[in-house]
């Protein structure tokens, strides 16, 4: 039996076992993933859950920073250390655990708290493409934010206290490429056809065509065909209201009508195509709002030699539209009714189009990149290319500090605040819980005959904070109290849910595929209910 | 000495302050004491369906929380493709049973835990096997075998005299399912709340493509793998065994027969955060600590991350759980064939069977209309197929028994016809 060779068997293996994620974020995300390299800072049940999503998807390598010694609470909550690792370095045996998960990946693990780390290593964080935080005091928190904020290093802070969890990502500024919309109309430019798919449109007098071959055209030529006759009966105008694309399409219907049987009329399948791409794809497609913003940006005006590949192809793209009008064509032709050979000859004429929109924005990335005096190959065809096809899709996020919630009078939450059942509070409950660490040295509750007091303690504090921020106290006080019967408990199942999510975030972040959160997740598992809040 | 009482155990510590203090949003049945925890140790009994990347995260997650009697079936095998989520399984272990060797690396790792693997198919466990468990969770990528447990816990519900449900019948089924960034995950209270069959528009009849585009007018790659698949391998049966999508011989073969690798598999993502909601959701039911999810929830991050929950309504004509007959309105009993009949439980989203069997009672007598899995009966009912209704003897009101893999029990249909002057002759 005759298989077609594999370029290398290593490759072909490692296909194999990705297969299902490279259907999700492709080669080229793939390819990112495995170059990157991410830092987990606590080795708690959700830091290692974390890194487990991460092993597992085949990241380039991980470092665990951890000074804490196992003990019997942590053997309990957290999968990946064992029983019998009883005070050994929580790093090493979280480390060791988790490489068992994928032989692709590296991993090494540094024994010392990262209170330590930070003050006596010069420029540790500066490797890492994303740094991951758990069980983090709130001096630490902001002290290490704010160094990563300054390096430009992506941070991810997470927590997970009994049912309630949050997570918070810290991102100067992130460029996606690839959003991967959920539904999106087609790019099939029928209103403004380019020479070569007029050309072939025109080709096509469908009432000219008899019975078999009208019931195999493409739905395209049967909607061009009319758009047409719509246009010579309307001194070329297309049809703009709504009742001016039903005269359109009743014109495909009364034409697509076969007999049949009794007088019953039946519409063939690619008739009833082209009247659906009726309604969506003979407006002229207009650039999105929030792409015109993009190529606005002082980013993409003013490019610097320390520009992003994304802000250069953005400058590129600029310069396209303003030459072109149009974004450049998509290129990909949905599936339709229509015999093999005209789909395939349409798909060519819409694969070439594509081709030369590349190109052309491709030509100018070559010219920006060297009037910046950049290396030639800073920027490969291969990122053009996919920068193109979904260039209506691109987004940028700009980020906030996490330190800066902690200045007076921040975060603004007054408008949050107005809705009593809003998760938000467990974001202000969980400030205030930071707090009664950094004060008491203990979780709230964290001993049985303390709760009633701890709630009285934690309630003082999340006063305070409202305070500060310039809030009235309106906290429901069940919610402080189911907090303080916690006492600091972490449970597996929510920091899996948590782990998983965080995951997912650090892989968009790396591959810029996806939309990332901004900024702040709160999970209540009570009611199984989130909400993402922008602070 | 006297050995620590296992709950008193401090690696128990977090669940302890979870289950023995009490909380405002605790369900109101919840007594706080550390009995809960001693149930969940030593007596609450689960079973997980599937083994794959649901049920490894599943197991792992359950037995994390406490939970140590845990019984979980799969009759599949490891293969390479499973190990970037599958978690359990190294590359040693490919070809192994899914269930053994998951059941073995987690009482490995986690002392006290007690899974026990069963390499089977759900069919083949009969309603003793099922009824010995607290709470049954589905890790499954099939619909077909989701409605079959869904009529399992369904044909276990008791009812007293009156009609009123026995409670302690009811068997609590957690069901989660992912598609790459995408999920959900939902509570079942049998009998109480909507089950699976309640909400079968939500789960959309697979893909197919029209055969003659397939081979006629193929345009997709999935068009070509689909030809290869469902006309060339029947043909041409190169193995002599029916298709296996996880034997890299057959998929190389249909590769090749078709030239573009596509997708021709269920996709199954590599996020598993819905199956951990099913774990907490386990952990909420079988301790009362707090109200459980009540009792629909999706999931989707593809932008940001995204939750919704809301209560799926239970469906009073439900094929599964109403225990009414299904009423089956006939337009023309004279023209309509038994073929008709069974397309028609087919491609209805009420029903969507995949291959009914159907026997009903005419004058006192049984009689099999047409029964498509045993070889003699099909070739010897194959005729009534093309036989209408009237020709059948089956009268306005007859009740018919459905046999389908999607329910373990059977369903009652009933006809109506929409003329009445039928004349039987």
């Amino acid at each position: 039996m005759s298989s077609p060779a594999p370029k290398s068997p290593e490759q072909n293996e490692k296909t194999k076992k990705y297969d299902r994620q490279l259907r999700l974020w492709g080669d080229h995300g793939q390819k990112l993933l495995e170059n990157s390299k991410i830092c987990l800072i606590n080795a708690t049940a959700l830091g290692t859950e974390i890194v487990k999503s991460l092993v597992l998807p085949g990241i380039g390598s991980f470092t665990i920073v951890d000074g804490d010694k196992i003990s019997e609470e942590d053997i309990g909550s957290n999968f990946f250390l064992e029983k019998e690792s009883l005070n050994s370095s929580r790093a090493q045996i979280a480390t060791q655990c988790l490489l068992e998960l994928n032989p692709d990946v590296r991993g090494d693990y540094i024994d010392e708290s990262v209170e330590h780390v930070i003050s006596n290593t010069q420029n540790f964080f500066k490797n890492f493409d994303v740094v991951i935080a758990t069980a983090l005091p709130e001096k630490t928190l902001i002290q290490l934010s704010k160094h990563l904020w300054d390096i430009d290093v992506p941070l991810i802070v997470c927590r997970s206290v009994g049912f309630i969890g949050y997570i918070r990502l810290q991102v100067k500024e992130h460029t996606v490429i690839e959003a991967h919309p959920d539904s999106e109309s087609p790019d099939l430019r029928l209103s403004t056809p380019w020479p070569t798919l007029k050309q072939y449109l025109d080709s096509i007098n469908i009432e000219q065509l008899d019975q078999k071959e009208k019931s195999h055209v493409p739905p395209l030529a049967i909607l061009h065909y009319y758009l047409n006759k719509y246009r010579n009966e309307h001194n070329g105008q297309i049809p703009q209201k709504r009742e001016d694309k039903e005269i359109l399409k009743q014109m495909i219907r009364d034409s697509g009508h076969s007999e049949e049987g009794n007088n019953r009329f039946v519409l063939e399948e690619n008739f009833e195509q082209a009247i659906h791409y009726a309604n969506s794809c003979i407006t002229p497609r207009s650039i999105p709002e929030h792409v015109k913003v993009i190529l606005d940006d002082d980013c993409c005006i003013n490019l610097k030699q320390h520009s992003s590949p994304f802000w250069i192809m953005c400058a590129a793209l600029r310069e396209h539209v303003q030459a072109e009008g149009e974004l450049p064509l998509k290129g990909t032709l949905p599936d339709m009714a229509a015999d093999t050979m005209s789909y395939v000859t349409l798909q060519n004429i819409y694969r070439k189009q594509a081709e030369h929109h590349i190109e052309s924005v491709y030509r100018r990335v070559q010219q920006i990149v060297r009037s910046l005096g950049l290396p030639q190959d800073y920027i490969a065809e291969d990122e053009v290319k996919y920068f193109c096809k979904h260039s209506s899709e691109i987004h940028v996020i700009r980020g906030s500090c996490v330190a800066n919630e902690y200045h007076k009078a921040n975060p603004d939450l007054t408008f949050d605040l107005e809705d009593p059942d809003s998760l938000i509070f467990y974001y202000v409950i969980l400030r205030g819980l930071e707090r009664f660490i950094s004060e008491y040295n203990a979780y709230p509750g964290q001993l049985d005959d303390q709760v009633e007091p701890d709630i009285l303690k934690l309630k003082a504090i999340i006063g305070k904070l409202l305070n500060e921020w310039g809030c009235s106290n309106i906290l429901r006080d069940e919610r402080v109290h189911e907090v303080c019967r916690y006492g600091g408990a972490e449970l597996h199942s929510v920091s899996a849910i948590l782990g998983g999510c965080a995951a997912q975030e650090v892989i968009k972040v790396i591959t810029h595929q996806y939309k990332p959160l901004n900024n702040t997740y709160i999970y209540d598992t009570i009611t199984s209910t989130s909400a993402t809040f922008c602070l | 000495m006297e050995e620590v009482k296992e709950s008193h155990q401090r690696r128990w510590i977090h669940l302890r302050k979870i289950l023995e203090r009490p909380g405002p949003f605790s369900h109101p049945e919840f007594e706080p004491s550390s009995d809960v925890l001693d149930f969940i140790l030593n007596t609450c009994k689960i079973l997980i369906i599937g083994a794959g990347g649901l049920g490894c995260e599943l197991l792992k997650d359950l037995a994390m929380m406490g939970f140590r009697h845990i019984d979980i079936i799969d009759m599949d095998t490891i293969d390479l493709s499973n190990l970037n989520r599958q978690f359990l399984f190294r590359h040693k272990d490919i070809g192994l049973s899914k269930a053994q060797v998951a059941a073995n690396y987690i009482n490995g790792r986690i002392s006290g835990c007690q899974v026990v693997p069963h390499c089977c198919a759900i069919e083949e466990k009969k309603d003793d096997f099922y009824r010995q468990f607290h709470v049954i969770v589905c890790g499954l990528d099939s619909i077909t075998a989701r409605r079959w447990i869904n009529g399992m816990v369904l044909s276990l519900l008791n009812y007293d005299e009156n009609g009123v449900l026995n409670q302690s019948s009811i068997i609590p089924l957690v069901d989660g399912g992912t598609e790459g960034f995408k999920g959900n995950a939902r509570v079942i209270l049998p009998g109480m709340t909507a089950c699976i069959d309640c909400t079968l528009d939500l789960y959309p009849p697979q893909v197919t493509y029209p055969l003659c585009t397939i081979a006629n007018t193929p345009r997709l790659p999935e068009h070509c793998v689909e030809f290869v698949k469902v006309v060339q391998w029947p043909k041409e049966n190169p193995f002599g065994v029916p298709l296996d999508g996880d034997d890299i011989q057959h998929t190389t073969w249909v590769y090749e027969r078709s030239l573009e690798r596509a997708n021709q598999f269920n996709i199954q993502g590599v996020t598993f955060r819905l199956v951990q909601v099913c774990a907490s959701e386990v952990f909420k039911l079988a301790s009362s600590c707090c109200t459980p999810l009540n009792n629909f929830m999706v999931f989707n991050d593809i932008d940001g991350i995204y939750t919704y929950a809301y209560e799926a309504e239970k469906k009073d004509n439900c094929t599964a759980c109403s225990n009414i007959p299904q009423s089956v309105d006939i337009e023309d009993p004279y023209k309509m064939k038994l073929k008709d009949l069974i397309d028609y439980l087919c491609e209805n989203v009420k029903f969507q069977m995949k291959n009914p069997g159907l026997t009903t009672t005419i004058d006192g007598k049984n009689k099999t209309l047409y029964i498509p899995t045993i070889k003699m009966i099909e070739e010897r009912t194959r005729p009534n197929l093309s036989k209408t209704l009237i020709d059948l003897d089956l009268k306005d009101g007859q009740e018919i028994v459905v046999a389908d893999i999607t329910t373990p029990t059977s369903v009652i249909i009933k006809l109506r016809y929409a003329i009445n002057d039928v004349e039987i002759i």
